[in-house]
């Protein structure tokens, strides 16, 4: 669910294929969940601000469930993830589906790590003057 | 006499019409999107979405393409449609330890585990118009770029003298270009750590900074979007509210805490910026739930000593934490959290950023601006009511002072008799 959260909705719409039958036992619907944080980081508890989130959970004909909980408005990315998670419970681990999955978790780490080596290219190297010369 | 009437429709539809066209500027130039505000006005984002009080990057870009880029009402427009969403709970606390770092500095260390990490930051720049900004777009280069050791400047490939210069003399500071960043080995490329410590935890482990711990049963935060809020006000309503502060406001009582208006002799024990994931525990599923990412910037300044019979002395602690990149505000809120600290501690209370209810109930600039703005709004009424007070006065002294004068001109007569 991590990385279907991080994911564009173009990303799962075409892992997903066409969308299987289904119920929505819960349309997308949006609303928020208030961001809490911690004094000086571990501290007491306060509320820091809300943030979008937009969920939906869909049934497929086979009665598997699947859920999805993202931060955003996307509402059609919200079917399609939850759609997706209950075709991924129903898939072997080795399947195409859950392949194409660690694909995409590869793909978000692998912009992780570019984004931290950028950051890293900015590290401050001290050296020392010697006076004298 | 005033008589009571209505009107204006009219002339309302024709100031919507107005504003819409006053907002799209000159139709020969092309309108700017939403997705470009997000892009490229990153930080007046994260303005709008801190003082909005929610975090969602694009409705941000919308409010200020819609007013106009004015921040105050672009944050008046979340705010009222925060309240169309229902809540669906509260997330689990960030984990601020665990951020996926970009920029990462102590004023405190200069060694500190992790590094001292600049990121993308204005700091270090020289407050230069760059008017190719104002050409045809161009690619800046990557960090990462073979050439891009650093040089920080859009139009570097453009110098000569640095293409001919290989990599091991970039390496060399001695035949580094002057007023360049230094250029970094090749290892310094690596990823950063994962979890990089905080620094006050750093002191904190030698016993010289104030603990911060949640108190018993780590209780759910006060919501002042839902209670009103009392004085004395706990920490987590003061924390609240500034976050969703005015960043001028809290910017000016930090600055004047700074200035000797509650002085507490303030150091950047470490101020970062980066994504943090967010996870909620959904009741349906009753396990936490990744909901994304997070773009955060924390400040944790280090503030001087407090102790008691009990406890040896400590540094103490203020604390900052936003939304977006906003360290300005970050800084200010930990500066102003801090003062706010000394009733806890027993200190005077003789400056406004000491005084929680002064803070809390001028730091809403929503609030605020409602406040001073609805002095707009006809005051027709009341301004009649004035007006009439006024005449009153002016014929009640007229009236004194022609009384004052006829008794002074009748006790002046006999003397002038004599």
């Amino acid at each position: 669910m991590a990385t279907l959260a991080r994911a564009s909705r173009s990303e799962i719409e075409s892992l997903l294929g066409d969308p299987p039958d289904h119920d929505l036992l819960k349309a997308p619907e949006t609303g928020t969940v208030m961001v809490e944080g911690r004094a000086g980081g571990a501290g007491r508890r306060f509320n820091l601000g809300e943030a979008t989130v937009t969920r939906c959970v869909v049934r497929l004909s086979n009665g598997r469930m699947g859920f999805s909980y993202a931060l955003g408005r996307d509402g059609r990315k919200a079917r399609l993830a939850a759609l997706l998670d209950a075709r991924l419970q129903d898939e072997a681990e080795d399947s195409g589906l859950h392949q194409g999955v660690a694909t995409l978790a590869a793909q978000q780490a692998a912009a992780r790590d570019l984004a931290s080596r950028k950051a890293a290219a900015t590290k401050v190297d001290f050296f020392t003057l010697v006076r004298g010369s | 006499m005033y008589v009571a009437v209505k009107g204006g429709e009219a002339a309302i539809l024709a100031t919507h019409d107005l504003v819409a066209e006053a907002r799209r500027g000159d139709p020969a130039v092309p309108e700017i999107s939403v997705a470009q505000i997000r892009e490229q006005q990153a930080l007046a984002c994260a303005r709008v979405m801190n003082e909005g009080s929610l975090y969602d990057q694009d409705l941000a870009a919308l409010a200020l393409k819609q007013s106009q880029g004015d921040v105050i009402e672009a944050a008046f427009l979340m705010r009222a449609y925060r309240t169309t969403l229902p809540r669906f709970g509260s997330s689990e606390p960030l984990d601020t330890a665990a951020m996926a770092i970009r920029r990462r500095v102590s004023a405190t260390y200069k060694d500190l585990p992790g590094g001292q990490v600049l990121g993308p930051t204005y700091d270090y720049t020289h407050r230069l118009f760059d008017f190719g900004l104002m050409d045809e777009p161009q690619r800046a280069p990557s960090p990462l770029a073979g050439e891009g050791w650093g040089e920080g400047s859009r139009h570097g490939s453009d110098d000569p003298s640095r293409k001919v210069a290989s990599d091991s003399d970039l390496r060399d500071p001695s035949s580094a270009p002057s007023g360049h960043l230094l250029p970094q080995g090749e290892k310094e490329r690596a990823p950063l750590d994962a979890r990089m410590p905080r620094v006050p935890d750093i002191l904190g482990a030698e016993g010289l900074m104030e603990a911060e711990e949640p108190p018993e049963g780590d209780p759910r935060p006060f919501d002042l979007t839902r209670d009103p809020v009392s004085f004395p006000a706990d920490r987590d309503v003061r924390l609240q509210s500034m976050a969703r502060g005015d960043e001028g406001f809290l910017l000016g009582l930090g600055y004047s805490v700074q200035r000797g208006f509650g002085g507490t002799h303030p150091f950047v024990g470490e101020v970062r910026v980066g994504e943090v994931a967010v996870e909620f525990v959904p009741e349906e599923l009753g396990f936490a739930v990744d909901l994304g990412d997070v773009t955060l910037t924390e400040c944790q300044m280090v503030n001087q000593f407090q102790g008691s019979k009990d406890v040896p002395p400590q540094f103490t602690r203020g604390y900052g934490l936003v939304f977006g990149h906003s360290e300005r505000k970050a800084m200010s809120m930990s500066l102003v959290d801090r003062a706010l600290k000394a009733r806890d501690f027993g200190e005077a209370t003789n400056y406004p950023a000491q005084q929680d209810e002064f803070v809390l109930y001028h730091a809403d600039n929503v609030e605020a601006a409602g406040f001073v703005e609805h002095l707009k709004l006809p005051h027709y009424v009341d301004f009649q009511g004035e007006l009439e007070l006024i005449r009153r006065i002016r014929r009640e002294r007229e009236e004194r002072i022609a009384r004052e004068q006829g008794a002074q001109e009748q006790n002046a007569m006999p003397e002038a008799a004599e």
